[in-house]
């Protein structure tokens, strides 16, 4: 684990409190408007950050998500840009974990080695590729641990007996766990579903578990973060900034909006084991 | 880039689902459990004799083969060159290729206990035999189609619909055959327990492109025993169209290590390649990571993925099967582009010389034949795969035109 996602973590188990993990797409609207939502999102409550990295299909995601991809790509964002951003950010905090959140085929094109150089540069901690399995764990997952960068793996409902020590080998960082099957954004999780599988994963890894896919207020966030180490929302998040815009421009709103439902989640996580 | 040329070109894939570098299993971890479980399922079918014989019979008394191999006679004295055969898959129930491999993952559907079929579509001929092979074995089926394939493609969409398959356009992206194929992905994220998602082309995660392959085999098997029955020998040349790269695939599979025998694979070169519509991802495209497998995209600098163009719908995706990537980099089969308007001349000498409408798909094809029989002897033999017929073309034909129906 990095150093940065070790000492998190630590933290937040001295808290006693699960880690409010946070979703947004890097370069939605447009660049300037993400950065200022990106310094915005510690104070805000977020614990850990996801930086989405936009792609052109990216097939496990909803709407929601496809649609802020879409954006960023409009104004020209990409893998440089996604760079700087981190850098930019890590001038001011030094110490909340990024994770960059995409699909292979930018960081193919890019040159795996040349990312992973880069990531670990600019102040990246770790990644969740998901098209990305453990049968590919060649491709990037292996050159990114011998990097100490945290490759962060799903495991999902459908992830059996047999399965999970496959998904587990291998990942650093956190396991997210998928709560749902689907797409994100989709259907709501059941609270007690998702903690009876997040007791099974415990028993099997000493990394923190943290939930996501279908979080989109304070009382679900609540109620997953019992069981759970992290919360991870995002479509909510990205569907906030959407709202806010005016033909896919910025407004006044556009960074006040995602980080103020930001601010209400984390009062739920927060409060989760109170 | 090319690689050293293997023993035999017919061992692949590798466990891992790999030709070469290309292939692979590229999906999120969600569907892992299924790809693997798809895996098993077919190990064990194609080992299984009941399998195979129920297979066989289905193909002979529900689809009609095998298909003929037809010497088309005016064609070739015209060209005057090479002699030029026709694999008729056209005259398939259903009217193309397609039904080779939906017969025999419908099956394995079955064998393996799923009760609901969905499946993506482009020009809608996969669509169809998705629909009808659904309808046959009494499974409800759900094809995503790009919403400006349904309106160009609007006779098939009303063939699905008598068959009893839900259609559901997609708005996403382009509104085209990749963007259905990322929907129906998204659907089988979702439904992972009970869906079998019946791919129908041989590309995606492994073991698609290789299963795909075997069921479109039966094309080239075909072929191989016909053209030693009717001229003693095997051909000098195979010609195919590719879009995703099924029907190709299924007639050069059993050739591949008859090396005497030169392959070609005729991608569509829409208006051209020095723009961006086209969609020859092997001519102009490069290796990248999409739908579950590497293999030549249309994509920009920066790995975003390309839209592609033709006047065939069935060609118009920015991927091509890995298998077909693999022979492209070991230079076992030579990928070419022809142009819309190549394809055009093509299609319409086909329906005076011979009386037979093609697809546009296997058009292109027979535009290379048309360049490449009258440069060889006549004692030379080309087989083509006329793989689809050319109703569902007809008002895209006239509009190119400039006719109004």
């Amino acid at each position: 684990m990095t150093q940065r996602m070790t000492n998190r973590f630590a933290k937040l188990a001295l808290e006693n409190r699960p880690a409010f993990v946070t979703y947004f797409m890097g370069g939605d609207p447009d660049y300037e408007t993400s950065l200022e939502i990106m310094k915005g999102l510690p104070a805000a409550g977020a614990d850990v950050i996801e930086l989405g990295m936009p792609f052109s299909d990216p097939m496990a995601d909803g709407p929601s998500i496809q649609a802020a991809g879409l954006r960023a790509l409009q104004g020209g964002h990409n893998l440089p840009r996604t760079f700087d951003m981190v850098r930019t950010f890590r001038e001011t905090d030094d110490e909340t974990p990024i994770v960059v959140m995409g699909y292979y085929n930018p960081i193919y094109q890019f040159g795996p080695e040349k990312f992973l150089a880069t990531a670990k540069e600019s102040g990246v901690d770790g990644m969740i590729i998901v098209d990305l399995p453990p049968e590919m764990d060649d491709e990037l997952c292996i050159p990114a641990l011998e990097r100490d960068l945290n490759f962060i793996r799903l495991a999902t409902p459908t992830t059996d007996e047999k399965r999970l020590p496959k998904v587990l080998t291998n990942t650093s960082g956190f396991v997210y766990y998928v709560s749902i099957n689907g797409i994100t954004g989709a259907a709501a999780p059941d609270p007690e579903a998702v903690a009876a599988s997040v007791r099974h994963i415990k028993n099997k890894t000493d990394l923190p578990i943290c939930v996501g896919f279908g979080v989109r207020n304070a009382e679900q966030a609540a109620s997953i973060g019992m069981a759970a180490d992290g919360v991870v929302v995002g479509s909510a998040i990205v569907s906030a900034l959407a709202d806010s815009l005016d033909d896919g421009n910025a407004t006044s709103k556009t960074v006040s909006a995602p980080l103020e439902l930001v601010s209400r989640i984390a009062e739920g996580v927060r409060g989760a084991r109170t | 880039m090319s690689v050293q040329t293997p023993n035999s070109f017919k061992t692949g894939p590798d466990e891992q689902g790999l030709f070469g570098i290309f292939g692979g299993r590229f999906v999120a971890e969600t569907l892992m459990p299924n790809i693997l479980e798809l895996d098993a399922a077919y190990a064990d079918a194609k080992k299984d004799p009941e399998f195979l014989s129920e297979l066989e019979s289905l193909n002979k008394h529900y689809t009609g083969r095998p298909s003929p191999l037809y010497f088309a006679e005016r064609l070739t004295n015209h060209l005057g060159g090479a002699k030029v055969y026709f694999k008729r898959d056209e005259l398939n129930h259903t009217g193309s290729h397609k039904i080779n491999n939906c017969l025999g993952q419908i099956l394995l559907a079955r064998r393996m206990g799923k009760t609901r079929i969905i499946a993506e579509t482009g020009a809608g001929q996969h669509g169809v035999a998705a629909a009808t092979v659904a309808a046959r074995f009494g499974y409800p089926c759900i094809v995503y189609m790009g919403a400006k394939d349904v309106h160009r493609q609007s006779p098939n969409v009303f063939r699905m619909k008598l068959l009893g398959a839900e259609i559901t356009g997609v708005t996403a992206g382009a509104g085209t055959l990749k963007d259905a194929m990322n929907e129906a992905l998204r659907d089988w994220v979702t439904n992972v327990e009970d869906t079998y998602y019946l791919i129908g082309t041989a590309a995606g995660p492994h073991p698609y492109p290789e299963l795909v392959r075997d069921f479109q085999s039966v094309i080239g098997k075909e072929a191989r025993q016909q053209i030693q029955e009717m001229e003693g020998r095997l051909p000098d040349m195979l010609v195919a169209s590719v879009g995703g790269g099924s029907n190709a695939i299924g007639l050069f599979h059993p050739f591949l290590d008859d090396t005497d025998v030169q392959i070609v694979g005729v991608e569509a070169g829409g208006k051209g390649l020095d723009g961006d519509e086209h969609c020859a991802s092997l001519t102009a495209g490069r290796p990248g990571v999409l739908h579950g497998n590497r293999t030549y995209l249309l994509q920009d600098s920066e790995g975003q993925i390309e839209e592609g163009a033709s006047i065939s719908a069935g060609l118009d995706y920015p991927g091509i099967g890995p298998e077909h990537s693999w022979l492209k980099e070991t230079n076992r089969v030579e990928y070419v582009p022809i142009m819309d308007t190549e394809a055009l001349e093509a299609f319409q000498l086909l329906c005076r010389l011979e009386g037979i409408i093609p697809a546009l798909e296997p058009s292109h094809a027979l535009a290379e034949v048309i360049k490449r029989a009258p440069e060889m002897n006549k004692d030379q033999i080309i087989v083509m795969n006329l793989c689809g017929r050319g109703d569902k073309d007809v008002h895209t034909v006239a509009e190119a035109l400039g006719l109004e129906l």
